[in-house]
């Protein structure tokens, strides 16, 4: 695999999000305005580059037995190091993302990228392959955020794009779109779309409708 | 306190409202039998790590925790993360030996979940929350039990549902995950319901 292709195919093709199921759990929560999507996707970026150079660095001085507890010890530092940052430079943002720039710990893409790639190959092609994974899934939540920010408040970045009603335009915001439920509904249509357009990606069902019968 | 349970099951479900545990929800939401497995030991992990975490925090890691040494200074809060995640690796283990020695019908059963559920976002955003919403020991404990018994109730749902959906016949590109999504978001909209029955 080339350089340039490790750090493409993750963009949409492997997309960890809708491909291989991975850190969607800290990926719906901050997809209510592209701010915090956008803050999220930088501190994610941040995180799994230099775990992956961490942990690719000292690959071979790792003993098997305990390299679960190290790489988290490694992931946790830093999410401690970006967590303090954005406390002591931008706090009301910090506020906003809650407890969930914490649970970057947690978010399996990081754990798991850090044990598939870069526990077995050099600290550059792991950080590209860090930086793949990471805007990849960066893209999807700014796609979602973009979605949802844009029907529910009819604002980009916190900026009016479409008129509000209430404020003499003719956009009627869809509240839905801010509550739970929407990022779910948004992140399932994404994930028909793409595999509508890459049918290899398909599940194949189980079961299957037997052909009519001629009556 | 009941409020808080309430709020822990339902309004505040950690999976439908908070996104927590997704991953294992939707990875292990393929048959009921396993789904329930998971979330038992889910709410066992979920009911010890909550009140163990909220004791150190407020033992050690809040501020002016050390007074008693002459350190009323000391703040410690920023070591939360890496020492919940410590707790939570090291309850794990313990809960995984214990279950093999005495009852090993159930570790048996339970086997491959539970070292996966050191990973679980949903144990270590309870902890979190435990500190944001300053709960005391208390009322850590109920929240630790109601949100595990939530996020149970959520992904049994879920795994009997998607039982039955294998027989649909679904668009193509929506089999799989995208239904699995889609079906999760009506729970979500469900559970939302229950959350203004509280008020």
């Amino acid at each position: 695999m080339s350089a340039r292709d490790r750090l493409v195919s993750p963009l949409i093709r492997d997309n960890p999000v809708t491909r291989q199921i991975l850190g969607i759990c800290s990926a719906l929560a901050v997809t209510t305005s592209m701010t915090t999507a956008l803050t999220m996707s930088a501190a994610l970026v941040f995180v799994l580059c230099t775990a992956a150079a961490l942990i690719s660095a000292i690959r071979r001085h790792i003993p098997r037995a305990i390299r679960l507890i190290l790489q988290i010890t490694i992931i946790a530092t830093l999410v401690i190091l970006v967590d303090e940052l954005l406390r002591a430079y931008a706090f009301a943002l910090s506020e906003r993302l809650s407890i969930f720039v914490g649970l970057i710990v947690t978010n399996c893409l990081v754990l798991g990228r850090a044990e598939a790639f870069a526990m077995h190959h050099p600290a550059g092609a792991a950080v590209l392959d860090g930086l793949g994974n990471a805007l990849g899934y960066g893209l999807v939540l700014m796609v979602v955020a973009a979605i949802r920010e844009l029907l529910g408040t009819g604002a980009l970045f916190g900026r009016t794009v479409l008129p509000l009603a209430e404020e003499g335009g003719w956009f009627a915001p869809l509240r839905l779109m801010q509550l739970a439920p929407a990022a779910f509904f948004v992140l399932g249509l994404l994930v028909w779309a793409i595999r509508s357009a890459r049918p290899e990606q398909v599940e194949r069902p189980e079961h299957r409708l037997a052909p009519e019968a001629e009556p | 306190m009941s409020g808080i349970l309430f709020d822990a099951i339902f309004a505040d479900n950690l999976a439908l409202s908070f996104f927590l545990g997704i991953c294992t929800f939707l990875a292990v939401s393929q048959k009921l039998s396993t789904a329930v497995g998971l979330g038992l030991a889910l709410i066992a992990v979920q009911g010890v790590t909550v009140p163990l975490n909220a004791l150190i925090y407020h033992a050690l890691l809040a501020k002016g925790a050390w007074g008693w040494a002459g350190l009323p200074e000391v703040d410690l809060t920023h070591l939360r993360i890496i020492v919940f995640i410590g707790v939570i690796a090291a309850v794990v283990q313990v809960l995984e030996m214990a279950l093999d020695r005495f009852v090993p019908v159930l570790h048996r059963g339970l086997g491959i979940f539970l070292p996966l559920i050191t990973v679980n976002c949903a144990i270590l955003g309870g902890s979190l929350f435990m500190v944001e919403r300053r709960y005391d020991i208390a009322e850590a404990a109920i929240w630790g039990i109601g949100s595990g018994i939530g996020w149970a109730l959520a992904i049994a749902a879920l795994a009997a549902i998607r039982e039955r959906l294998r027989y649909a016949d679904m668009p193509e590109g929506l089999q799989g995950l995208g239904a699995a999504f889609i079906v999760t978001g009506l729970m979500s909209l469900g559970f939302t319901a229950f959350g203004g029955l509280a008020r």
